[in-house]
């Protein structure tokens, strides 16, 4: 995918939020002291007067968040994913989840490839955190333009929203004007011998095992599933049905994220055999990014070689 | 404040402590010792102070509470249900199975509460953030906020005033309950928080002292409040108080923070306070 024009997700993020404002006087952003690393920046250029930094105190600005949401206001609330869904998650929880108000939490630098910073900022449970929440949406982004897409989604939507965003930049493979959906998963290559079920950043990676597996002579089914809550189960069973088999494959821990959503409608309602590709619960660490994603196994090869076993090949 | 309205709050306040007892004999639970010690700045509120309509909680341009002690549920609902939000006939329903009067305050279940609590901490920076919108829309809009003193050991209250402050938070009056006790014991023993004032004024608050039962102290208190608009900083009112004030067992007791009183003490407790009202009412 070397050809491919890359841009990062938290890019789009910030991109999203100032061609949004323009229209949408009511919308406002809150950071944490990471308005540069966020991309809030770029909306902070475009409107000062609306967006708010309320220092290195995460929990205070997700409450905050809750307040101004209560006047009519709707509020993007930005920090990177490990202290929006880590440090405030019982903010998140008590003051925006259970009185279910319109704030949306924008996460940047999720997962292994936030890079060198290493572990203590690479976030792989923040999945696992925001979908125990009742009520609320979960969602990751695969590239630039679905990530601009659900951002203008989540501030059209009423209710709390988590989107993680990525520090790295990564394949654009959306046409521009895709037609996103909330809630909707999406099949980008057909197939009848597995079902690849990926989110995020992994998406591209999906898509190239899809092709090396069709030269083996393996039908992937290659789907993006943007939104890991609510899931599509629909769309999940349809897979499991076709295809017998499911991979899934996430930049998040094997635990409580789209693995684990996706074994929990399979084990109720079409058991079939899953194998799940994620960071295998354990702490990230120091590196190049797109060197520590091959080092954990999220990497094209690797969807490949475990589908492979999966499969019995 | 003429003699008359005085003694009219200070009725009030009695009706809003027999539906503290009410309530959390009714519930068998509850927190009537910090509900009690807030009783009469909760009277002042919203018999006095804040620009509300009982016929129309969501009004937009309301001022709004927020109770960050969200513990103290049973003093909010019982002047909300005398203020006309609901009957007082719901009091003692308060954490039935089946009641809308959650333990700790519901914004979507409970018409007047502003917002959702209970967990500590939390409700300071939720009432910042309503000020700060309140300022962004251009709304004259007051936003008060109660805090224990126990409450002042959560760091997040400290993050909360620094964004007010920082933000010019004119418009938010910060109310700290210093009844000098919490769960565990005497607040000096169990995390000290002072010198209380001290650290609101270092915070960049305009800081009052008053006596928290005592109405022509409350009133002159919002008084300054009012005068502190347009300074661009918030205002901390520090009210010391009695935990348990009223009812003569529970006065200063740290076993009455969370302990609802069996039949016997809730009569007994009712009887001091009809005893209290018909003094008002000579």
């Amino acid at each position: 995918m070397a050809e491919m024009k890359k841009v990062a997700t938290r890019d789009s993020y910030g991109n999203a939020l100032k061609e949004l404002g323009a229209a949408a006087p009511n919308l406002v952003v809150l950071d944490a002291d990471l308005a540069g690393a966020t991309k809030t920046g770029t909306f902070q250029k475009a409107y000062p007067e609306r967006h708010f930094d309320c220092g290195i105190a995460e929990a205070n600005m997700i409450n905050v968040a809750a307040g101004l949401s209560t006047m009519g206001l709707v509020p993007f609330a930005a920090t990177f994913a490990m202290f929006a869904a880590g440090r405030a998650y019982e903010q998140v929880r008590n003051t925006i989840g259970y009185p279910h108000l319109n704030v949306k939490i924008g996460a940047t630098h999720g997962g292994i490839s936030v890079g060198e910073d290493g572990a203590s900022h690479q976030c792989c449970e923040d999945f696992a955190l925001m979908r125990t929440i009742p009520g609320m949406t979960v969602m990751c982004p695969a590239d630039d333009v679905e990530a601009r897409a659900m951002v203008k989604a989540a501030y059209e939507m009423d209710g709390p929203v988590y989107m993680r965003f990525g520090r790295a930049a990564t394949p654009v493979f959306h046409e521009e004007g895709f037609n996103f959906q909330i809630g909707k998963g999406e099949v980008l290559q057909d197939g009848t011998d597995v079902a690849i079920i990926a989110t995020g950043i992994m998406v591209p990676e999906a898509i190239e095992a899809g092709k090396t597996l069709a030269e083996a002579g393996i039908s992937a089914r290659v789907i993006n599933m943007a939104t890991i809550k609510p899931l599509d189960e629909e769309l999940v069973l349809k897979a499991a049905k076709e295809c017998g088999k499911i991979v899934t494959v996430e930049e998040h821990s094997v635990i409580g994220g789209l693995g684990e959503a996706v074994c929990s409608v399979l084990a109720e309602k079409c058991p079939v055999p899953v194998k799940r590709v994620g960071v295998n619960d354990e702490f990230g660490h120091s590196g190049p990014a797109a060197a520590l994603l091959k080092a954990f196994g999220l990497c094209a090869d690797n969807i490949v070689a475990q589908t492979k076993t999966l499969l019995g090949k | 404040m003429t003699s008359d309205e005085k003694k009219a709050l200070q009725l009030t306040a009695v009706k809003v402590r027999e539906g503290i007892l009410t309530s959390t004999h009714g519930a068998k639970a509850g927190h009537p010792g910090g509900s009690l010690s807030a009783a009469d700045l909760f009277t002042y509120l919203y018999f006095k102070e804040m620009r509300i309509d009982p016929k129309n909680p969501r009004w937009e341009d309301r001022d709004r509470f927020v109770l960050s002690k969200g513990h103290t549920a049973p003093g909010l609902y019982a002047a909300l249900a005398n203020r006309g939000f609901f009957s007082v006939d719901a009091l003692p329903t308060l954490r039935h199975i089946d009641s809308f009067l959650q333990g700790h305050p519901n914004m979507n279940t409970v018409p007047g509460v502003d917002m959702s609590t209970g967990s500590l901490g939390q409700g300071l920076s939720a009432a910042a953030g309503m000020a700060k919108g309140a300022k962004f829309l251009g709304k004259d809009v007051n936003v008060y906020s109660l805090l224990g003193d126990g409450e002042l050991a959560e760091g997040q209250i400290w993050e909360a005033t620094m964004f007010a402050a920082h933000y010019k938070l004119d418009n938010l009056c910060i109310i700290a309950d210093i009844n000098g006790l919490q769960i565990d014991g005497r607040t000096c023993d169990v995390m000290n928080t002072e010198p209380v004032d001290a650290k609101f004024e270092a915070f960049g608050c305009h800081v009052i002292k008053i006596n928290g039962h005592d109405f022509d102290d409350i009133a002159a208190a919002f008084e300054k409040f009012h005068a502190n608009k347009g300074t661009g900083k918030p205002t901390a009112i520090l009210m010391k108080t009695t935990k348990g004030k009223g009812v003569s067992y529970m006065e200063d007791n740290a076993g009455w923070h969370g302990k609802a009183p069996n039949d016997e003490e809730y009569a007994k407790g009712m009887a001091e306070l009809a005893a209290a009202r018909a003094a008002l009412e000579v």
